[in-house]
């Protein structure tokens, strides 16, 4: 694994990055894009989340929404990702994913700046801050092979 | 007050938060603490008594029955009522929802207005809205003034013949906002209208005499007040009680019925009470108001005063905080960290054992009012202390967009 990401900085560094300038955070009107809007019963965060797979492929990730810091990063760091994985690949990403906020084993390679938030479990209230993106990936994901 | 002795009667007070600190409870417009006294009350009820109420001949039951009325003569003493005004239902929400169906669904007709603001609680912002769109009845909005508070002369601008109902919080629960209740009702009375009143937020902090300030429908639950969840009382003038309709039928609530289609209702309250209800809450709810009464409503309402100048005084000193309602006259302190994300902070609070809420506060119409997605809310109650104040100050201070993920590494 990458040294740096050992340091609580570093990891702290990445999120606030993400927050501040959220990756892919903008809506296309385009209806080969699928979408889920999801918004938590609980808090406030209310966001939108837009793929374009194709031949089973996640071609591009979008989202745009009203979000805490722990969202907001965590969603814009999934976006990164996963553009470009097939939706096997994705699969394996997603499930290191839940597997660190699970506090399971997890393979940090396959999670690369995502392991900023293994520490979220101890925060057992912010998991669906840090998972509310994850999900609507997996949806969309499940909806492109109906 | 002697609040040494008093914090000694809450056992929630003896635990620790996660990494041992102090238990610090800012949430108090959400739900209170417990008293040893009401844990009791509602734990004798399992252990000595047991059954239901309103059901047998046998001695338990009538001990029950005996208990259970009793609540309603505590209850009448404590708002200055008539007992038999009194209707016991799992709280504010299924109170004001039994408003806005069983008389405001069977009164307004098209055209009639219901009258009420964007600083509602959504318990008394959706029944209204369903039953103005069941009915044809209009549902308009008293303006807010520049602090986001309902006022006498905005409410004078807003009222007007075609008002039928007006549907208002005594005290709003995210800017804390206390009305002039008395003068609203003198007001909505001479135009012809009723006053609901939602009270949760307000009961339970200050003195309330619904004789005086006249409403017509007022509004509680017990657990805001020291109370158990799940029981809370409906009060309406008897009258307007006799001309609502039950939004539950069943056991309890009925005088007979047969084949043909045939009923008779009891009359109120009994009329409202199908079911069996939390008969342990309600008895508990006894002891809480009895307790909040030995300690005095005026007493309370002055040291949350107090703690509440003290409070904005020093949130005042740091430069990191965004206060919503400096002026109100009540325990909610409603805020927000410059730049952190109000649930960010909400959870460095958390991590350093303080409670209290972030997020919307069942009032997404204000949030658009204060042009922030969401705030966090710091309520106080008479057991709450200055060094609690104290403490939380200095956390408040430590927070900024540097330091709030502090808590996840």
């Amino acid at each position: 694994m990458n040294d740096m990401f050992k340091d609580p900085m570093v990891l702290r560094q990445i999120i606030m990055d993400h927050d501040k300038y959220p990756r892919n955070r903008e809506l296309v009107k385009d209806d080969n894009y699928l979408r889920k809007h999801m918004a938590s019963d609980s808090c406030i965060d209310d966001i939108e989340v837009q793929a374009l797979i194709k031949d089973d492929k996640i071609k591009d990730i979008r989202f745009d929404g009203v979000a805490c810091t722990i969202a907001t990063a965590s969603t814009s760091i999934m976006s990164e990702l996963l553009i470009g994985k097939t939706l096997v690949e994705a699969k394996e990403i997603i499930q290191n994913y839940r597997d660190m906020i699970d506090e399971k084993q997890y393979d940090e390679e396959l999670l690369d700046e995502a392991v900023a938030f293994q520490n979220v479990g101890k925060q057992a209230n912010r998991i669906h801050c840090a998972t509310i993106g994850w999900d609507a990936i997996e949806y969309l994901m499940k909806e492109s092979e109906k | 007050m002697k609040i040494d002795a008093i914090r000694k009667d809450f056992p929630m007070f003896k635990n620790k938060s996660k990494k041992g600190y102090d238990l610090i409870y800012f949430d108090n417009a959400a739900t209170t603490f417990k008293p040893m006294k009401v844990i009791e009350a509602v734990n004798e009820y399992y252990t000595k008594y047991s059954v239901n109420a309103h059901r047998g001949d046998y001695e338990l039951s009538y001990k029950v029955d005996t208990l259970y009325e009793s609540v309603r003569d505590t209850v009448a003493s404590f708002i200055n009522c008539d007992r038999k005004e009194v209707v016991f239902v799992s709280g504010t929400s299924a109170a004001l929802n039994q408003i806005a169906f069983g008389f405001g669904q069977n009164q307004l007709k098209p055209g009639d207005v219901v009258l009420s603001d964007e600083a509602e609680h959504a318990s008394n912002y959706l029944p209204w809205q369903h039953a103005c769109e069941t009915t044809g009845a209009t549902l308009e909005f008293i303006e807010l003034d520049e602090h986001g508070y309902v006022t006498i002369e905005t409410f004078k601008k807003a009222i007007h013949s075609g008002v039928k109902i007006v549907s208002i919080a005594h005290v709003t629960n995210v800017l804390g906002c206390v009305l002039d209740i008395k003068e609203i009702s003198r007001i909505a009375h001479e135009h012809g209208a009723i006053v609901v009143v939602d009270g949760a937020q307000s009961t339970p902090h200050m003195p309330v005499d619904v004789r005086d300030l006249d409403c017509d429908f007022f509004a509680f639950s017990a657990h805001k007040l020291c109370g158990p969840t799940g029981t809370g009382v409906l009060y309406g003038k008897y009258e307007l009680l006799e001309a609502m309709e039950p939004l539950m039928l069943g056991g309890g609530s009925n005088a007979r019925y047969d084949m043909c289609g045939n009923l008779l209702m009891k009359d109120p309250p009994y009329k409202f009470e199908s079911g069996t209800p939390a008969i342990e809450a309600t008895l508990g709810m006894k002891a809480a108001i009895e307790y909040i009464q030995e300690i005095g409503l005026e007493k309370i309402h002055e040291y949350e005063s107090e703690l509440r100048a003290y409070m904005l005084k020093r949130m005042k000193e740091l430069d990191n905080v965004i206060i919503y309602n400096e002026d109100s006259d009540s325990g909610i302190i409603t805020f927000n960290i410059k730049n952190v994300f109000s649930q960010d902070a909400a959870t460095y609070f958390s991590d350093k054992g303080i409670s209290l809420r972030s997020g919307q506060h069942c009032a997404k119409l204000l949030m658009n009012f204060l042009d922030t997605p969401s705030t966090l809310r710091a309520s106080l109650y008479f057991y709450n202390t200055k060094e609690e104040i104290d403490y939380f100050i200095d956390v408040c201070s430590q927070i900024n967009p540097d330091s709030f993920l502090d808590v996840f590494f």
